[in-house]
C-alpha cells in the first residue's frame, strides 16, 4: 500500500469519515460543473428537499453544447437553449457563480478553472466530467465523478469513495522537438493499455515530467483517464507557484507565501512509497497517434498500423474491429493517410501553447485543397490571449477557421460534426467510434502541431520534418 | 419498462439475459453523445446502444442484441471487459437502467461507470475470462432461461449451472443494506464535515498553515 505521496497526504487530509459500506467519505474542495451533467443532480436535489451546502465552493460554466460560430442567445438549437437556460437558473436559484458566455471567463471547465487559479495544489477536485483529471496537474486530487455524485457533492460538499492505489510513472530524459505532452500521454497509454491504471492514480515524475510546462502537465494528467486511472498528478514544484501567482482566485498577499509552504509540503517526498512503479524514456518517443478506436491503439508516425500477429492476443478480437471501422489495412503505413477534417482544441489541447505549437507550423503554409481545418480556443482567455499574439490572423490566412471556445468537436454536442465517414485528425482526447458526431466518422487522435502538419499536406505525416523545412 | 427502478435493500436480481460482447466498450457506445442533450434522463431508455444498434440492424451479424424480439425485457446484462470506460455520463447506466437492465455482470468495470451503477442500485459483479465465456455461451444458447443473480453470495445461476461470482466487499454491503444510494449516509455527517472544513487551509486563506 502507498504511503507518504501527494495522493496519500491529500487524501487523508479530506477523509471526513468512513462509511458503512467500507468506502471513505472524502471532503472535496472544488466542485465544477456544466451543462450536460448537471441538471438531473440539481432535480435530484430538489426531489429530496436538500440545499448546496457549500455554494461558494462550486463553480459553473457552460462549455460542451455552446456553438463555435455565433454564440448569439438563444441558440438556434433548443434543445441547448434549454441546457443552458436551466443552469442560469439553477445557479442562480442556489447562489452559485457561473462564468457565462462573454464573462471574459467562459471556456471549457477544464481550462478555466486553472487559468483563473481555482485549481490549486493540495485540494481535492471533482466534477461531472471524467477528464477532471486535468486538474492533478497541479498537484490536486482531482477525478471526474456521475450525476448522483454530483447531486452528493452539491447536498455535503462530499463524496462515497474507495482509495485508489498509486503508480509512479517515472520519466527520464527529455521530450524531442516536435514531440509533446500528448504524444508521451498517447505513448503511456499505448504501452501500459487503456486498461492499465484501472484500480489506480498516476503519479507522473521524473526529469521530463520536471521539465514539462503547467500546460503540458494538464494535457498529461487530461488523459490519465484514457489509460483507466481516474486521476493523474504531478507534484507542485517552482512551475507550479509561477504560473498560479497573480491568478484572480490564487492566494495572494501573506497568504500566499503560507500557500507555497503547504504545498511545497505536500509532494511526494523521498520516503514515498508506491504500489508500482512504471518508467520511461522521454527521447524514445516519436509523434504518436492513434490509428484505430480506443487511445491505446496509438503508434509513432513513422510506424505502421500493427498486424494480428504483432498485436496480443487478448487485444485481437478488438484490432480487428478497428481495422473494419478504421478501413485501415494491417500494416500499412500511417503516415500518408488522407484525412478530411482537421480539428485543434479540447480540453486536452485547447490552451494557449497548443495553438502556438499548431500555428508555428501552420505559419506561411496553407490547409490543403479540400480540408476542412479549425481551431476552438478552449477559453475566452485563450481566445483574448491568442488573439492579442494574432493567432487568430495566422490561422485565418493559412487556410484555418478561427471558432469561439467550446468543447465542439471533441464530443460534437454543438453543431460540429463529422459528416458520414469523414476522417478527422484530431487534438482531442477520444477516437471512440461515433465519438466526433456521425456514427460512422473517424478519429485520429494526435497533437496539435501534428493536426496542423495534417491540415497542411491533406494527410497524415510527421510534424518533424515541417518544423525543419 | 414496468420493473420499478432499484430501491431498498438489493439481495438478488432475476430475469432474462442480454449478452453484449466485446470490451473497451465505452460510454459514448452504450449512449452516444446527441443523446446527452437533456435535462431529464427520462427518454434515455430507447437509446441504449443507439448507434451500434444502428449499425448492425439489417447486416448479415444480424440485429443488435438489445433489437432481438427474445430479449426485450432482460434484465441482467452480460459482458466483458472494461465494460463502461470512457466519460463519466450517467446517462451510460441511466439509458441502460431505463431499457430494463438491473444488474450487470462482466470481466471487468471501468470505474467511474461502476460507481454510477453503484448510486444507481444496479449490481455489477464480475467473473474471470473462462466463467464469463462460459455464462454467456449459456445465456446465448437460449435467451429465454431466466437467470438469478444473488447479490449476498455473489452466484449466478442458471436453471442447473452455477457460477461464481465477486463483489469487493464495500458495494456488497451497500447494496444489502440498501445504502447503495450515499446521499443520507454523507449528510449524516454534519459534524465531522465541519471539523474537515476547518482543517483545510486553502479554506482559511491559509492561515496557519
Ligand atoms: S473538451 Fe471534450 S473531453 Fe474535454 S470536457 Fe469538453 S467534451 Fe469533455
Amino acid at each position: 500500500m502507498s504511503s507518504g505521496t501527494l495522493y496519500d497526504k491529500v487524501w487523508d487530509l479530506h477523509e471526513v469519515s468512513q462509511l458503512p459500506g467500507g468506502a471513505t467519505q472524502l471532503f472535496i474542495g472544488l466542485h465544477l460543473i456544466h451543462e450536460v451533467t448537471s441538471p438531473q443532480a440539481f432535480a435530484g436535489l430538489k426531489d429530496l428537499g436538500l440545499s448546496v451546502r457549500h455554494p461558494e465552493r462550486t463553480v459553473a460554466t457552460v462549455d460542451h453544447i455552446v456553438p463555435t460560430t455565433s454564440q448569439a442567445r438563444p441558440f438556434a438549437d433548443p434543445l441547448a437553449e434549454e441546457m443552458l437556460a436551466t443552469l442560469e437558473a439553477n445557479c442562480a436559484e442556489h447562489g452559485i457563480t457561473l462564468h457565462g458566455i462573454g464573462s471574459g471567463r467562459q471556456g471549457i471547465v477544464h481550462v478555466i478553472a486553472p487559468e483563473l487559479g481555482l485549481t490549486q495544489p493540495g485540494m481535492t477536485v471533482a466534477c461531472g466530467d471524467s477528464h477532471t483529471s486535468t486538474h492533478g496537474a497541479f498537484g490536486a486530487i482531482a477525478f471526474g465523478i456521475g450525476t448522483s455524485q454530483v447531486r452528493d457533492v452539491l447536498a455535503s460538499q462530499s463524496l462515497a469513495m474507495g482509495k485508489l492505489k498509486v503508480r509512479r510513472i517515472w520519466v527520464d530524459g527529455q521530450l524531442q522537438s516536435g514531440v509533446y505532452a500528448k504524444d508521451l500521454v498517447l505513448h503511456v497509454i499505448r504501452t501500459l493499455g487503456v486498461k492499465g491504471g484501472v484500480g489506480y492514480a498516476y503519479e507522473f515524475a521524473g526529469p521530463a515530467i520536471a521539465a514539462l510546462s503547467m500546460e503540458e502537465r494538464m494535457t498529461l494528467c487530461n488523459m490519465a483517464i484514457e489509460g483507466g486511472a481516474r486521476c493523474g498528478y504531478v507534484n507542485p514544484d517552482q512551475v507550479t507557484f509561477d504560473y498560479l501567482k497573480g491568478r484572480p482566485f490564487a492566494p495572494s498577499g501573506a497568504a500566499w507565501d503560507q500557500a507555497v509552504t503547504w504545498w511545497s509540503a505536500l509532494a511526494s517526498g523521498s520516503e514515498a512509497v508506491f504500489d508500482d512503479e512504471v518508467r520511461f524514456d522521454a527521447a524514445a518517443i516519436a509523434p504518436t497517434i492513434t490509428w484505430g478506436i480506443t487511445p491505446g491503439q496509438g503508434i509513432g508516425v513513422d510506424e505502421t498500423v500493427p498486424t494480428l500477429e504483432q498485436t496480443e492476443p487478448d487485444e485481437r478480437p478488438l484490432a480487428e474491429e478497428a481495422y473494419r471501422y478504421m478501413d485501415l489495412q494491417p500494416g500499412a503505413p500511417i503516415a500518408g493517410l488522407p484525412v478530411d477534417v482537421c480539428f485543434i482544441g479540447s480540453c486536452t489541447n485547447g490552451r494557449l501553447s497548443d495553438l502556438q505549437a499548431a500555428a508555428a507550423v501552420a505559419k506561411g503554409r496553407h490547409v490543403a485543397p479540400g480540408i476542412k481545418a479549425f481551431v476552438v480556443p478552449g477559453s475566452e482567455q485563450v481566445a483574448a490571449a491568442a488573439e492579442a499574439e494574432g493567432l487568430d490572423k495566422l490561422f485565418v490566412e493559412a487556410g484555418f477557421e478561427w471558432r469561439e471556445p467550446g468543447c465542439s468537436m471533441c464530443l460534437a454536442m454543438n453543431p460540429d460534426r463529422l459528416e458520414g465517414r469523414q476522417i478527422s485528425a484530431s487534438s482531442s482526447n477520444r477516437n471512440f467510434k461515433g465519438r466526433q458526431g456521425s456514427a460512422s466518422g473517424r478519429t485520429l487522435l494526435m497533437s496539435p502541431a501534428m493536426v496542423a502538419a495534417a491540415a497542411i499536406n491533406g494527410r497524415v505525416s510527421d510534424v518533424r520534418t515541417l518544423l525543419n523545412a | 419498462m414496468s420493473t420499478p427502478f432499484p430501491s431498498g435493500p438489493i439481495s438478488s436480481v432475476s430475469g432474462t439475459s442480454v449478452v453484449v460482447r466485446g470490451d473497451d466498450i465505452d460510454t459514448d457506445r452504450i449512449i452516444p453523445a446527441r443523446f446527452l442533450k437533456c435535462v431529464t434522463f427520462d427518454a434515455l431508455g430507447p437509446a441504449a446502444f443507439a448507434d451500434d444498434r444502428a449499425e448492425l440492424a439489417g447486416s448479415a451479424a444480424g440485429p443488435h442484441p438489445f433489437d432481438r424480439p427474445a430479449h426485450q425485457g432482460a434484465s441482467i446484462l452480460l459482458v466483458n471487459r472494461n465494460f463502461g470506460c470512457g466519460s463519466s455520463r450517467e446517462h451510460a447506466p441511466q439509458a441502460l437502467m431505463r431499457w430494463g437492465i438491473r444488474a450487470v455482470v462482466g470481466e471487468s468495470f471501468a470505474e467511474i461507470f461502476y460507481g454510477n451503477c453503484l448510486a444507481l442500485g444496479i449490481p455489477c459483479l464480475t467473473a474471470d475470462h473462462d466463467t464469463m465465456l462460459a455464462i454467456q455461451e449459456a445465456a446465448e444458447a437460449d435467451p429465454a432461461a431466466p437467470f438469478c443473480l444473488e447479490v449476498a453470495d455473489q452466484t449466478l445461476s442458471c436453471g442447473t449451472q452455477h457460477w461464481t461470482l465477486s463483489l469487493a466487499e464495500g458495494p456488497h454491503q451497500m447494496l444489502l443494506s440498501g445504502q447503495w444510494d450515499a446521499t443520507g449516509q454523507l449528510l449524516a455527517h454534519d459534524a465531522e464535515l465541519k471539523a474537515t472544513a476547518a482543517r483545510l487551509p486553502y479554506l482559511h486563506q491559509f492561515q496557519g498553515a
